[in-house]
């Protein structure tokens, strides 16, 4: 197929429903909104929820569920979503980064995480902030060790510390 | 009292203007005016307003649009050099909006340049040359930790020029003199009679008044800003998920790419077969690179995917059999070596050593590291025709400009480059090959924007790697056990020659490279007669910029020697170097700092050590002690105490902040860091392969920042060095086990 050929033929593609490059036909509500995408069922919700559904705030780190940046919550779940793959997303509810709160609500978590100033370049931190919060729900007040087992996510800048002490604030907040 | 009069701080701070640092000091005419003639600059993506100068942009609104050329790596740029503006502008960081402004003149960072030509304390007209040529380049670059050291006082001059200029459109407008006048929050405000107008009123008129013959610059004492911790302007957007990285750049009907570089380092990829991913799904081009091959798709892992499954031959180039033994094998020969060149010798250290009562020597040496970046290299470019539009995170905007213009064959002048936040940079997203393969598979599907975002694999396979080091001292010593000779050689590959070649206009040679003996060629102790050689090794392992350089290998070095000379001479390590800073009181002042945070001396349980490091570097100096807990095969690092010197403070929690990081990143290396090399491949792969410290293993940290009135050192970077030092001397005080190499994990000794 040439370039050509492939624009020609973009109508079909369009990322809701229509188009026969996907395979599987995915219903999936993220933040509360419905959304139908035909991709391949071993397709990972991370490039699902990134480049068909354009939600870039779940980041891409190793692809291999190492680091954590991609942490997403499935139907509840703290879930690396890079390798969840497209077909185990049908009929489930998602919660990113981005329908955790917003500046105008803020959820605990985010607003101990800026009054700890804790982000530095920032990549990890959604992933960061959705483990924290998948911990917090499971237990509301952690102890060191707890918050040491559950959040195992990478941050090259550092910014431990100041997670271990958000999470602390927010579990008495 | 003018810039002549005042004697100011004991290093003067000649910046462009002649002044010093840390007076309510008055700018003279020419300042204003040659900064103004540089001000050629673009407006796109400044967004709606007036600029009075190349920095600051009045919003009808009132809000202040700032420019911030410098790279936001974490290191908080975004707020720091906006709060230099910012304070003599009289605005508050809450009206402020950043904005990323194309590559020109007034952006140059000029000490970065005078660094490299080993001129930062000096005058004259090679200074002056200097300057103009990083302006004329122009040179934005953000490295070397030189983001406030360069701008701290040009930005202040900035905001203080717009402020004047505001303050004559209201007085015109009032008819009022201009002394009746003060500028407060962003509204000037006529003292007389209350009157007020916004800055966003006044923007227009103000943009017409003649700049300023006389700048006055606040004093220390007046600052509402400057000093005083504060909130980061990019933090909610990285709370909320809607900070924008370059990974995240949306285009309309744009494409994304995946790349495979050829294994072999220095190999090339021959004979692709693309059968395979024929008819795979949302696949349409396969663009074959200089340096590898790359699979264009309509999503990022449909191209990841097809990437892999991508079939091609390796020419080895006669790599093949290269691997880590062969290449200590280079460096255990170059310190050997009867040749090597002199970074710095005193005159008579043979003389010295001959007549030593006694003689330390020992070997140390470092892998190659990976700078590991949680955000993967990308870049996103739009190229049509003879103009190219392009969208990356990067730490060297016109180097990136110019390796765009190169790679797609269009002139610097139609490129337009839009600065993303960046998921790390560390000295990484200096280096311009995933943005020269995305303008060439931009040129090969001309008329939509691709993003070409590599893989985890491919960005640890495919790094610039920290050289792997070899060093040799040879230390005489008298009867108290106090250097008096110190003779050391260092063989690895210099990180400057390699970068030019791949990225700078201009062949660096030798004796321009500061990197590889920088830590090492400049100690503070008394030690005798110095002397410090470089043997230049070669290896097809690129190397590059990697947070700290030189300082990351031979602080380890150097810290570990001085610590076993210290107990050579039966001597407490605090107590002895603190015996060789008779020269050095501000590092003694640091070290002692330090060492009273830990409470050292005190009673330790078994197995349970502190160990201490102190080292200066871009322009600050930083003492580290760790507490290390050794049991069995395991070490814990518990806590570190870290007490900085970076002279006056911008965002003192940004100093902490950076800190925390940079010890973070260089205990990574020292318990875990290490990239090996087999038949000519990095063997480590991806993360698991290179483990790194996660919540659980951090230390506790403690900082404090030493009060000063000195000019401004860095804090990017210094935080790395003395971590490794302080962790291997800690572990020696807990086991007696002294580790002359790196990582632990090296030597089977796992953190717990």
């Amino acid at each position: 197929m040439t370039l050509g050929q492939y624009f020609r033929d973009m109508p079909k593609r369009t990322r809701r429903g229509g188009g026969s490059r996907g395979g599987l036909h995915v219903k999936l509500t993220v933040n509360g909104k419905d959304y139908e995408v035909d991709v391949e069922g071993g397709m990972p919700l991370l490039w699902v929820l990134r480049d068909e559904l354009g939600l870039t705030g779940t980041k891409f780190g190793c692809g291999v569920a190492y680091c954590g940046a991609c942490t997403v919550h499935v139907d509840g779940v703290a879930t690396r979503a890079c390798v969840f793959p497209a077909e185990a997303a049908d009929g489930a509810q998602i919660t990113t980064i981005e329908g955790i709160g917003s500046p105008e609500a803020p959820s605990k978590v985010q607003e101990a995480w800026i009054a700890n100033q804790v982000p530095q370049c920032g990549y990890c931190q959604p992933g960061m902030i959705m483990a924290a919060e998948a911990l917090l729900k499971d237990v509301p007040d952690p102890t060191d060790a707890d918050i040491d087992a559950s959040i195992t996510n990478v941050c090259r800048c550092g910014t431990y510390t100041r997670i271990r002490k958000a999470i602390h604030d927010a579990a008495k907040a | 009292m003018t810039a002549k009069e005042k004697k100011g701080p004991s290093r003067r701070a000649v910046l462009l203007t002649g002044l010093a640092v840390g007076g309510g000091l008055a700018v003279g005419a020419g300042a204003w005016a040659v900064s103004s003639r540089l001000a050629g600059y673009s407006e796109e993506g400044l967004g709606d307003g007036v600029s009075l100068n190349a920095w600051v942009r009045i919003r009808p609104d009132g809000r202040v649009a700032l420019s911030v050329p410098q790279a936001e790596m974490g290191q908080g740029v975004y707020t720091s050099l906006p709060m230099l503006i910012a304070e003599e502008l009289e605005i508050d960081l809450d009206q402020v909006d950043i904005v990323t402004p194309q590559p020109a003149a007034p952006f140059a960072n000029e000490f970065v340049m005078l660094i490299s030509l080993k001129a930062e304390n000096s005058e004259g007209p090679g200074v002056w040359a200097a300057r103009k040529i990083a302006r004329l380049m122009p040179y934005i670059v953000t490295g070397g930790s030189t983001s406030i050291r360069n701008f701290y006082e040009p930005l202040r001059q900035m905001g203080a020029g717009a402020r004047a200029m505001l303050i004559a459109a209201a007085a015109r407008q009032w008819g009022v003199p201009v002394t009746q006048c003060v500028a407060e929050r962003g509204t000037v405000i006529h003292a007389p009679t209350g009157r007020s107008l916004g800055y966003g009123g006044l923007a227009q008129a103000a943009a017409t008044m003649d700049p300023p013959s006389r700048i006055r610059l606040k004093s220390p004492a007046a600052f509402r800003l400057i000093g005083k911790p504060a909130a980061r302007i990019d933090v909610p957007d990285k709370v909320f998920g809607r900070g924008r990285f370059g990974i995240d750049v949306r285009r309309p009907g744009m494409l994304f790419a995946a790349i495979r570089h050829c294994p072999v380092l220095g190999g090339k990829i021959t004979r692709v077969d693309k059968s395979a991913i024929e008819n795979r799904p949302g696949i349409y081009k396969v663009v074959e690179l200089p340096d590898g091959v790359a699979v264009v798709a309509d999503n990022t892992w449909r191209a990841k995917e097809a990437a892999l499954a991508l079939e091609f031959a390796v020419d080895d180039q006669g790599n093949g059999s290269v691997s880590s033994q062969t290449i200590g094998e280079g460096l255990t020969r170059g310190i050997a070596a009867g040749k090597a060149r002199t970074a710095r010798d005193d005159g008579g250290v043979a003389m010295a050593l001959a007549g030593a009562a006694g003689r330390v020597e020992a070997e140390y040496d470092v892998p190659f590291l990976s700078h590991a970046c949680m955000e993967p290299m990308n870049c996103t470019a739009l190229v049509e025709g003879d103009r190219a539009e392009v969208w990356v995170g990067h730490q060297a905007a016109a180097i990136a400009q110019w390796a765009i213009a190169d790679a797609a064959g269009v002139p610097t002048g139609n490129i337009v480059i839009h600065q993303t936040l960046l998921g790390g940079g560390f000295g990484r997203r200096g280096e311009v090959d995933n943005v020269r393969q995305a303008a060439r598979i931009a040129r090969a599907v001309e008329g939509h924007p691709v993003q070409l975002t590599w893989s985890r694999e491919e960005d640890i396979t495919h790094d610039v790697y920290r050289p792997a080091a070899k060093s040799r001292f040879e230390i005489g010593v008298d009867k108290a056990g106090k250097p008096i000779a110190w003779k050391n050689r260092t063989a690895l590959q210099s990180v400057l020659l390699e970068i030019s070649k791949r990225a700078l206009p201009f062949a660096a040679n030798q004796a321009m490279d500061i990197n590889s003996t920088e830590g090492a060629d400049h100690l503070p102790y008394s030690a005798g007669p110095v002397l410090v050689e470089h043997t230049l090794a070669e290896s097809p392992v690129p190397v590059g910029f990697w947070r700290s350089v030189g300082h990351s290998q031979n602080t380890f070095f150097t810290e570990g020697m001085i610590d076993e000379l210290a107990h050579h001479a039966g001597a407490d390590p605090v107590a002895y170097r603190l015996s060789l800073l008779d020269g050095a009181p501000r590092h003694a002042a640091v070290l002692k700092k330090a060492a009273a945070m830990a409470g050292w001396g005190r009673a330790l349980p078994a197995g349970v050590g502190l160990g201490v490091a102190l080292h200066e570097c871009f322009g600050s100096i930083a003492a580290e002690v760790a507490e290390v807990v050794a049991a069995d095969d395991t070490v814990r690092v518990k806590k570190v105490w870290c007490a900085i010197d970076c002279g006056v403070t911008v965002n003192p929690d940004t100093i902490v902040a950076q800190m925390e990081s940079g010890i973070v990143y260089g205990l990574t290396a020292a318990l875990y860091g290490e990239i090996t090399i087999e038949d000519g491949r990095v063997v480590q792969q991806n993360f698991p392969d290179y483990e790194m410290v996660r919540l659980a293993q951090a230390p506790e940290i403690e900082v404090a920042i030493m009060p000063s009135t000195e000019k401004p050192g860095g804090v990017g970077e210094p935080g790395t060095p003395p971590i490794a030092p302080a962790v291997v001397n800690g572990f020696f005080a807990a086991t007696g086990k002294r580790l002359r190499s790196l990582p632990l994990t090296a030597h089977d000794i796992y953190p717990a």
